[in-house]
């Protein structure tokens, strides 16, 4: 209450900006969804070429929201992850083309089933890499920690770059690309949902500690090793998820799709987006998949300015689009509160026998 | 039965013996002060019963078990709780999220209750926001359980870190300083404050002190420390008199006292 009667009106435009963002938010992507919807019925509306875009848009947003909370919440500063991306990305696509045909199941239903599957352990792939690379970095702290991070993700590539499985620089290609619109919105909310939930419960409140002061939250009983270890497992899991999703919509991958590069791009959106900013991370994930496109007008000056941009808004808000603050649920907690009170409303009226006019 | 009870602790960084057969017994309800001068060894006593250190002799018994060795989070969750010299809050959360971040085990649920957010994970939630809430209101801190911890007076920041202390329901309170850079008006709300706490909570306390007035006033034994070692063991008239005591250390501190 104090600090914004100190810093007067401006936090309160924040704040009322911050409850609409939800609601906002929703409506469009409802909007995009009955837009992309209507090609089942005949009349394309999105072309290929935004609905690429909408994909890799959801595939960042995973890769975004996952390295949040390994960098965000709890404050180790990893910057492998395309690393964690790139073995998921290997494993699903390899099981993919190997798994063959299951005569028992009609084509669209052996996706259907096929798919999740694949991706589910193409991040359990990615989650053993990150428990056998968070193990032994974990006393490496700051920098550190980061050139640990970063070293791996390049045995991550060399390894691919090497191995006959993975078919070396040549990298693999014809993987179905079984990746549509739906699955990827489906798996980028997921994320979110999930990732929401454990930075919103006991358990990350544990990790917020271990960023916050990791000998204080060691002393009220936080066991840092066990929640260390722990976020970089869950991060590399969905990273590993996004990596089998991004194999599955490029239908092509090579080494170079993970380089250094592409784990700068990931962090970059974290940061834009405001390190601990869930909200932050997903808005940042699709600016900065779209900048690219929509600066393609301006032909070779495009990345100039797209890196002039990035500059200029690191200079006003050095925290990030958000800092840490999130979207306010309180209207969708609001609309849950009033429709269940509806529903019990209703029921109630039922149940007195007044009848059911309305 | 003594509830905690150290044998010839010793621990030396490099050449430097920072506590050497250190010996220790508190009974539960006991209030015991350790003093000692700058560098005695006092902090890295605290910090060896915590287990942020190991020591390389001796042996800890915290409640009849042997915590020589155990990793500090757990020796938390055993009942030791602890405030820091100098402050350590975790400064960018909310008040309330300090002290829920010591509830830990207050109330827990698995992960899947977090993720599909169960029934469970609500009522647990409820009792961790309760309980934290009930903690800061033993300080008069509930209404400003919004707040950003950084942004409280010094003052406040002190009691904080003592509320989050109490919220891991702890059989041994061990207070590092708690009175460092407090005015004498405040000094004297802490000195109540403890003696409250000891009271409602039936608490065992060992703290580390520098002003004498109020480790006098407060604890029925003191400790003093000088160079790792004890140097003597009483109450604080015994200690008052202590030649070797006033020599080491509290020498002008008396005739201070006495002006």
């Amino acid at each position: 209450m104090e600090t914004q009667a100190i810093t007067g009106e401006k936090p309160k435009a924040a704040e009322k900006w911050r409850r609409h963002l939800l609601p906002v938010g929703l409506s469009f992507l409802l909007l995009l969804n009955i837009l992309v919807f209507m090609e089942h019925l005949g009349l394309e509306i999105v072309s290929r070429y935004y609905k690429g875009i909408l994909i890799l848009s959801f595939i960042n947003i995973v890769l975004a929201v996952s390295l949040n909370l390994i960098n965000g919440a709890t404050g180790l500063f990893s910057i492998g992850h395309a690393g964690f991306m790139a073995v998921g990305a290997y494993v699903s696509a390899l099981l993919s083309l190997n798994m063959g045909r299951w005569g028992f199941l009609s084509p669209q239903l052996q996706t259907f089933i096929q798919f999740p599957l694949v991706l589910f352990l193409g991040g359990l792939a990615a989650a053993l890499a990150g428990l056998v690379i968070g193990i032994p970095t974990l006393r490496l702290r700051g920098d550190y920690l980061a050139i640990a991070t970063l070293g791996f993700g390049e045995i991550i590539r060399v390894v691919a770059l090497n191995l006959n499985i993975t078919r070396g620089a040549r990298g693999i290609t014809s993987i179905p690309n079984h990746t549509n619109f739906w699955w990827a919105q489906l798996f980028a909310v997921l994320t979110v949902v999930i990732i929401w939930n454990i930075v919103h419960s006991n358990h990350g409140r544990a990790m917020v500690a271990i960023r916050e002061d990791e000998i204080a939250a060691e002393a009220m009983g936080v066991n840092t090793t066990y929640y260390k270890v722990l976020a970089f497992t869950i991060g590399a899991f969905f990273a590993g998820v996004a990596g089998g999703l991004f194999a599955h919509h490029l239908s092509y991958i090579s080494p170079k799709s993970f380089d250094v590069l592409k784990s700068i791009e990931i962090l970059l959106m974290v940061v834009l987006g405001g390190l601990g900013s869930i909200t932050g991370s997903v808005i940042a994930a699709v600016v900065l998949t779209a900048l690219p496109e929509v600066l393609r007008f301006l032909q070779d000056y495009r990345m100039v300015i797209y890196a002039g941009a990035l500059i200029i808004l690191m200079n006003f808000r050095p925290q990030g689009l958000f800092g840490r603050a999130e979207a306010d649920l309180a209207v969708l907690k609001a609309l849950l509160k009033s429709r269940a009170g509806e529903i019990v409303k209703s029921r109630s009226e039922k149940r007195g026998g007044n009848g059911g006019s309305a | 039965m003594a509830l905690l009870k150290v044998e010839n602790l010793s621990l030396a960084f490099g050449g430097l013996r920072a506590v050497s057969g250190f010996n220790l017994e508190i009974k539960p309800g006991e209030l015991v002060g350790l003093i000692g001068p700058n560098g005695a060894g006092k902090t890295t006593v605290f910090n060896i019963l915590t287990g942020f250190y190991q020591p390389q002799e001796g042996r800890i018994f915290f409640d009849g078990t042997d915590i020589t060795g155990l990793s500090c989070y757990k020796i938390n969750r055993l009942g030791i709780g602890r405030t820091f010299q100098n402050i350590r809050l975790f400064n960018e959360l909310t008040v309330l999220d300090n002290v829920k971040i010591a509830c830990q085990y207050a109330g827990r649920y698995s992960w899947r209750d977090a993720i599909f957010r169960t029934k469970s994970f609500y009522r647990y939630e409820q009792e961790i926001t309760d309980w934290a809430l009930s903690r800061l209101e033993i300080f008069n801190l509930a209404h400003k359980a919004g707040e950003i911890a950084k942004n409280l007076p010094y003052g406040e920041q002190r009691q904080l870190e003592i509320a989050r202390a109490l919220a891991g329901r702890p059989k041994l309170l061990l207070l590092d300083e708690p009175a460092a850079g407090m005015n004498p008006q405040e000094t004297v709300e802490l000195l109540e404050l403890i003696r409250r706490l000891r009271r409602d909570f039936s608490l065992t306390i060992l703290l580390i002190e520098h002003d004498m007035s109020l480790v006098m006033k407060l604890c029925e034994r003191i400790l003093v420390l000088d160079y790792g070692k004890t140097i003597a063991e009483g109450s604080p008239e015994e200690i008052r008199n202590n030649p070797r005591v006033i020599e080491a250390y509290l020498g002008e501190e008396v005739s201070d006292a006495d002006r």
